[in-house]
């Protein structure tokens, strides 16, 4: 699901990186964020809420308003629209508020 | 502790303006940004902007936030832009607690601050809302422009304001189907030129109705709009049914400014400036001395004012702390001119009316 044609705008991606979503092999690119990679891969349920346990995606996409946190390598509450990818990151859907390890 | 001079909260068009305009003066600055990007809202915006010359009119959103770093860049030694650091609170002795990445958290004591930190997107209350698909048209945007990602297939547009038609052009010129814009008030609220482009597309624009649920189990898969009469009020038996996986919601933005409200600042509702906003002097300090506000965080309007006060506030705030340039007044009466003139003619007329209520 990325833009590979676009009339005004040209994106160049940087390196190819590796994560793992909920324990499977994902790969997206240096320069971008959680959310964005998680999103060009068809992913959009990023976080599941307290109460109701309803799916949440990300909303505001800078850093506002929590409908994206997620837990990554073992952090909760992380802000993934606003986090940059790394290699080798482990990212995991978050249930409810997190827990501090 | 680390202290420092000036610290400005934000680095959007307000912000960065402030900074080159106090470090001009001889202020030392630091910036906290809570993205791993400065430039706020300039950064996904890839269409011309209107305006005058002062404002850089006819550049795109995002070669603004270039001329502009590189202007931060020339102050190198008094300017220093700290990323990935959000402003969490702001204490009576100016002290401002800092969250760095997710380890970090410190303390930080200022002389003075300006708050220049934007504004949010609001939402809108109805059936399943909360569902992954149902995104702000900034947030869209941001995905789309910056990263290079399509939101999704199919698109309804909620909100006919300036934000929604020119996400929804923009939609299009990434090759993402835009169903129907609709808007629960009787006009469109964008500018001509932009609805018009879109008309030209084949996208319906579809004034007085509004989003009655959405659909869908973990992500959006359809939307029921209908009809309102001239109260707002829905109208029964107008439903429709779009068959979509994105829907944006573009009903307006609202000045983000807890810092201040924590910080004892006299706040205010003014409906004209889009929520509650601080009351300011004409020179943009609040009622604290020291303590200023800048940007769409003292009332919704657009970068070219956001810029205009953010040199104002940083010319002001630096001269309070003793930095004070041979041409204060002559550079002080510019920037109010330059306010002054945009907010001239029918638009600025609401602008206007807000600012005389939050004025101390
Ligand atoms: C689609 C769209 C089209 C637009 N078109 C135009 C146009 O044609 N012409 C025009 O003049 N204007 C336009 N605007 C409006 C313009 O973008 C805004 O008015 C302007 O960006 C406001 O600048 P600002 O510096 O006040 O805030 P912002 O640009 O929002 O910057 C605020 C910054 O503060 C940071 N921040 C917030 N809270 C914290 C915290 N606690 N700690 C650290 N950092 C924080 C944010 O991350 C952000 O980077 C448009 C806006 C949109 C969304
Ligand atoms: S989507 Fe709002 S904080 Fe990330």
């Amino acid at each position: 699901m990325r833009i590979t044609e676009h009339p005004i705008l040209t994106f160049e991606r940087g390196k190819e990186l590796n994560f793992t979503f909920n324990g499977q092999p994902m790969k997206g690119f240096e320069g971008e964020t959680i959310a964005a990679a998680l999103h060009a891969a068809g992913v959009k349920v990023l976080a599941k809420s307290p109460e109701l346990h309803r799916p949440r995606g990300f909303y505001c996409a800078i850093g506002n308003c929590a409908s994206c946190q997620m837990v990554v390598d073992g952090e909760p509450n992380v802000r993934t629209c606003i986090t940059l990818l790394r290699e080798g990151m482990r990212v995991e859907t978050q249930d409810g508020k997190g827990k501090i390890e | 502790m680390r202290e420092v001079e000036l610290l400005i909260i934000g680095s959007g068009p307000a912000g960065l303006c402030a900074a080159i305009s106090a470090a001009s003066s001889g202020a030392k600055v630091l910036v906290l940004e809570r993205s791993f990007r400065p430039g706020g809202q300039l950064i996904k915006q890839t269409h011309m902007f209107f305006g005058s010359e002062s404002q850089y009119a006819s550049h795109r959103g995002v070669d603004i936030a270039g001329i502009l770093l590189k202007k931060v860049e020339e102050f190198g030694d008094r300017i220093e832009i700290m990323l990935n650091a959000t402003a969490v609170g702001f204490y009576e002795d100016n002290v401002v607690t800092v969250l760095k990445g997710e380890k970090e958290y410190f303390k930080i004591k200022a002389k003075s601050v300006i708050c220049a930190t934007g504004a949010y997107e609001k939402s809108l209350a109805f059936p399943n809302n909360d569902l992954p698909g149902i995104y702000g048209a900034g947030a869209v945007q941001t995905l789309m422009n910056v990263y290079g990602v399509r939101p999704g297939n199919r698109v309804l547009m909620v909100g006919a304001g300036n934000i929604g038609v020119i996400v929804s052009y923009q939609l299009m010129q990434a090759g993402i189907e835009v169903v129907a814009v609709l808007d629960a008030a009787p006009r469109i609220g964008a500018y001509l030129v932009h609805a018009s482009k879109l008309a030209r597309m084949g996208v319906p624009i579809l004034t007085s109705h509004t989003v009655k649920e959405a659909i869908g189990t973990d992500c959006l898969e359809a939307a029921i709009v209908c009809e309102v009469d001239d109260r707002f009020r829905p109208i029964p038996g107008t439903e429709k049914r779009y068959d979509v996986d994105v829907m944006c919601i573009s009903v307006g933005l609202s000045p983000l400014n807890e810092l201040l409200a924590m910080r004892g600042v006299e706040m205010k509702y003014v409906a004209q400036l889009s929520g509650y906003v601080p009351m300011r002097t004409e020179n943009c300090e609040t009622c604290i001395p020291g303590i200023f506000v800048a940007g769409d965080a003292s009332g919704i309007e657009e970068a070219s004012s956001a810029m205009a006060e953010g040199y104002l506030a940083g010319l002001c705030a630096a001269a309070k702390l003793g930095h004070v340039p041979a041409d204060f007044e002559q550079r002080r009466e510019a920037y109010l001119k330059q306010l002054n003139d945009l907010r001239s003619g029918p638009v600025g007329d609401r602008i206007r009316a807000g600012m005389k209520i939050s004025q101390l």
